[in-house]
């Protein structure tokens, strides 16, 4: 393909402008802050957003699907309990236990939200509301809401891995976060189940039209099951990695942090009704809301304002959207009129 | 090699009580193209259902493709397709998400089994299906984003891939303008000429008369016979269809008063209509016909506010009016019943009550604001026997009944509010013939009255049996004007098609 003919697909291509609003808020960002615009802050951005980043990855899947699950922090959150009470109380438990518990268990309850939506048939959302309280609900009676710290060493050392190390002018060292790998690596996967595997493609075309994916023949229980189980253990592995970030585990830490997920994903693209949007959409989504938090924490803003703000951009990106179709559509006539 | 393709005997179907398809022989002769007509309730989705897979018939059936004799009891619809059968549904069954390329290869992701795809090879698939039938459909595009005439080449190319041997198609001209019929039937053709048998299911005598070789007329779940289409035409194939004769007779002009109800002048909407000039009389039914896309319920819903219009005058009982919403058009005593009845005449889920009183809820409010039980009933009752609904309860949901009630429902909702001017869209799509004559009976009623009608209708014969005047729209203008008197059937066809 020409350079012009992919630049002018490029630029029809939603996320472009995603990717333009974020390069101008950044740009903003720098002017009041020069510490924003460094390497050491971009790795320390991409290091604490590797959590939501993951989650985001699951959520897309689930969304192309069709589909819609909003326990997944519920999910994480007991896995990650779990995998903190037995490191905690068993030190010398090594590394591979420690990321099967949390996997394990976040595939079992995506596992059971699979099965509710397909063998009960209702609407993915309301059995999700249902899976997040009970799951919730039963973690906070077990744990009794104690928190828990004091991990192994190994624990500890393993978050402070990077790649790429470099110095900082004032002598202290940083880099590339392995957490950060980790994400990117998850991401490279999704992508290629996604486009180059017929399970990827069969996830779409469900996502898309679901009575025709059935005339075809696809096996719908066994994507929802797929979709379902990957966001569980993309929740466990997130949860090791908010773990691994933060050196405490409280039950109520990653509650209530869904709509945040579920709205870096549809400001990336995409679509709650299923069938559409893409990695790279997803990334900006994560990207924005990602630099716009960070930017306002240099600002020292306060942490209540910059919910305000993420609201008033999620609104504004949705408009602009709007705003487009609306325009596109006034364009094209009903009839061609004979003039 | 026989030239028979398929041939079914002594075909029923029983569904609780009801007799789908009674002893029903089908045969289809390999590269013919066949047309299946009937009316809703004939059969001939069951029959379809029968050939495809999707529904065994009764014991005693016999079902033979290529003269091989089939188990009745083991032919699934994976069977039909295997057999080289593939129908394509009036949904098309696309993913509108996915490309031309990725809709039309989709089978060789589940059939093949490979957990990998291939992109180099689906874009091979699928050039080639379109190159096989010579049509010219990016194949980069969504297919979300054809219109319904591209979308149906793309669902007929997916059809081609794997042994196609016969192609069903239900209703695949009902949103097409003609030249997109043109260019589906020329595809038909070709298939034709490739040795595959296509069968149609439609209800439209030109185009039945156009392209079939041969013509199948189911009734109440029998076949009634096999036609040559050059033996038929409305009346008799009307006759056929319903065992019924529907006269048909001229209405007459010289009762209608002089009085002007509404006159439009010059109205004109960019992109919708231009320069649209025309009178309307109380008591008079003015048709207005043409090709799909003349913008004909552009301009409908402009004088009903929904659409308003640009430029131009809209004058009512002489004073002039304006119409910037329906809510004024209302105001204004006109009436607007929608092309798509299911989305935008009725809310589905509510009962007929509901539906009916739903235009007049202001008026049926007590001193307390609260809806007057007195007046509601009486309202529902008056429109129930003025349009003769026929309903086993009032409030039975509106989507429980027939087509033609369903129909009178949306009349009866528009005439308690006592309109002067009454726009019908299409006002008896989807329902059957019997039906259909009964609702034209009722608008003539509604004319008598005294009501100024708009008529908008595709179907020729409809429009000169039923209206005083005729306007033809083409390309967002009016082409002609005349009196249903100076008409005839071949006349309208000529301006309406071809100018």
């Amino acid at each position: 393909m020409e350079i012009s003919e992919f630049a002018r697909r490029l630029l029809k291509r939603n996320e472009i402008y995603l990717l333009f609003v974020i390069i101008a808020l950044a740009i903003m960002l720098s002017l009041f802050n020069p510490n924003f615009m460094t390497l050491e802050n971009l790795f320390d951005i991409l290091r604490s957003y590797s959590f939501m980043g993951i989650l985001a990855v699951g959520v897309l899947t689930v969304l192309l699907s069709g589909g819609i699950d909003i326990s997944f922090t519920a999910n994480a959150t007991v896995a990650q309990y779990v995998m903190a009470y037995l490191l905690v109380n068993n030190p010398e438990m090594n590394i591979f236990l420690a990321v099967l518990i949390p996997c394990s268990i976040g595939i079992a309850l995506g596992f059971i939200n699979a099965s509710l939506i397909y063998y009960l048939n209702a609407p993915p959302i309301i059995i999700t509301i249902s899976t997040l309280n009970v799951y919730f609900g039963v973690l906070q009676f077990i744990s009794g809401g104690k928190w828990l710290y004091n991990f192994p060493v190994w624990f500890r050392n393993f978050s402070k891995l990077t790649v790429i190390k470099l110095v900082n002018p004032e002598g202290i060292p940083y880099g590339l976060s392995i957490l950060t790998i980790i994400w990117i690596a998850i991401v490279l996967i999704t992508f290629f189940i996604l486009k180059y595997t017929t399970l990827g493609r069969k996830i779409y075309a469900m996502g898309g039209n679901n009575e025709a994916a059935k005339r075809s023949g696809l096996n719908i229980l066994k994507l929802q099951m797929f979709v379902y189980c990957f966001m569980g253990l993309l929740a466990g592995i997130a949860s090791i990695i908010q773990a691994l970030l933060a050196q405490t585990v409280a039950p109520n830490a990653i509650m209530g942090r869904e709509l945040e997920v579920i709205a870096a994903v549809v400001l990336g693209g995409a679509s709650l009704a299923g069938g559409r949007g893409s990695l790279i959409g997803t990334l900006l989504g994560v990207s924005l809301i990602a630099v716009v938090s960070n930017g306002l924490t240099l600002m020292r803003v306060s942490s209540y304002w910059q919910k305000v703000f993420i609201g008033l951009i999620i609104i504004i990106s949705v408009s602009i959207t709007a705003l487009q179709r609306k325009a596109v559509a006034r364009r094209v006539a009903a009839v061609d009129v004979e003039e | 090699m026989s030239d028979t393709f398929l041939e079914m005997k002594h075909i029923s179907k029983l569904y609780a009580g009801v007799q789908a398809l009674d002893d029903v022989s089908f045969s289809l002769t390999r590269g013919e193209i066949h047309c299946l007509v009937g009316e809703n309730g004939s059969g001939k989705s069951t029959l379809i259902k029968v050939i495809s897979g999707v529904v065994n018939p009764e014991q005693g059936a016999e079902i033979i493709i290529e003269g091989q004799r089939l188990s009745i009891d083991h032919f699934s619809s994976k069977d039909s397709i295997d057999r080289g059968i593939h129908v394509i549904y009036q949904d098309l069954s696309l993913f509108p998400n996915l490309t031309v390329r990725e809709n039309i290869s989709f089978n060789v992701h589940v059939e093949r089994g490979k957990k990998l795809v291939n992109w180099r090879d689906i874009n091979a698939i699928a050039k080639g299906a379109i190159g096989d039938i010579g049509i010219d459909i990016e194949l980069e595009r969504e297919v979300g984003t054809l219109s319904i005439a591209d979308q149906q080449l793309v669902a007929i190319c997916k059809a081609l891939i794997g042994e196609l041997k016969l192609l069903i198609m239900d209703e695949p001209t009902s949103s097409l303008t003609k030249n997109e019929v043109d260019s589906l039937f020329s595809v038909v053709k070709k298939l034709q000429k490739r040795g595959i048998t296509t069968l149609f299911v439609s209800h439209k005598l030109n185009e039945i008369l156009e392209i079939a070789e041969r013509v199948t007329v189911l009734r109440d779940g029998k076949c009634v016979g096999v036609y040559d289409p050059d033996e038929l035409d409305h009346e008799k194939l009307t006759y056929l269809m319903t065992g019924k004769k529907i006269e048909y007779i001229k209405p007459d002009t010289s009762s209608i008063s002089r009085e002007v109800l509404l006159e439009v002048r010059n109205l004109s909407k960019k992109g919708n209509f231009k320069n649209i000039s025309f009178k309307l009389y109380r008591g008079e039914i003015l048709g207005i016909t043409g090709l799909l896309g003349s913008g004909r319920t552009e301009l409908a819903l402009a004088i009903f506010g929904i659409n308003p219009a640009e430029k131009g005058q809209i004058v009512i009982d002489g004073k002039a009016v304006s119409i910037k919403s329906n809510k004024d058009a209302i105001h204004q005593g006109i009436g607007y019943v929608p092309e798509d009845r299911l989305e935008l005449g009725l809310v589905m889920p509510q009962s007929v009550s509901n539906n009916i009183i739903i235009t007049v809820l202001q008026d049926l409010l007590n001193s307390l604001s609260m809806l007057d039980k007195e007046k509601r009933n009486s309202a529902i009752q008056r429109g129930i026997r003025e349009l003769a609904i026929r309903v086993p309860s009032v409030d039975s949901a509106v989507m429980t009944l027939s087509g033609g009630n369903q129909q009178r429902v949306v009349l009866a909702k528009w005439i308690s509010t006592g309109p002067k001017i009454l726009i019908l869209d299409e006002p008896t799509v989807g329902i059957d013939v019997a039906a259909k004559s009964s609702i034209h009976h009722i608008i003539k009623q509604l004319a008598a009255q005294g009501i100024g009608i708009i008529f908008i209708s595709d179907e020729i014969q409809e429009t000169l049996y039923n209206c005083h005047r005729i306007l033809v729209m083409r390309k967002g203008r009016i082409v002609s004007e005349s009196q249903t008197s100076e008409m005839t059937e071949e006349k309208l066809f000529q301006i309406v098609n071809v100018g």
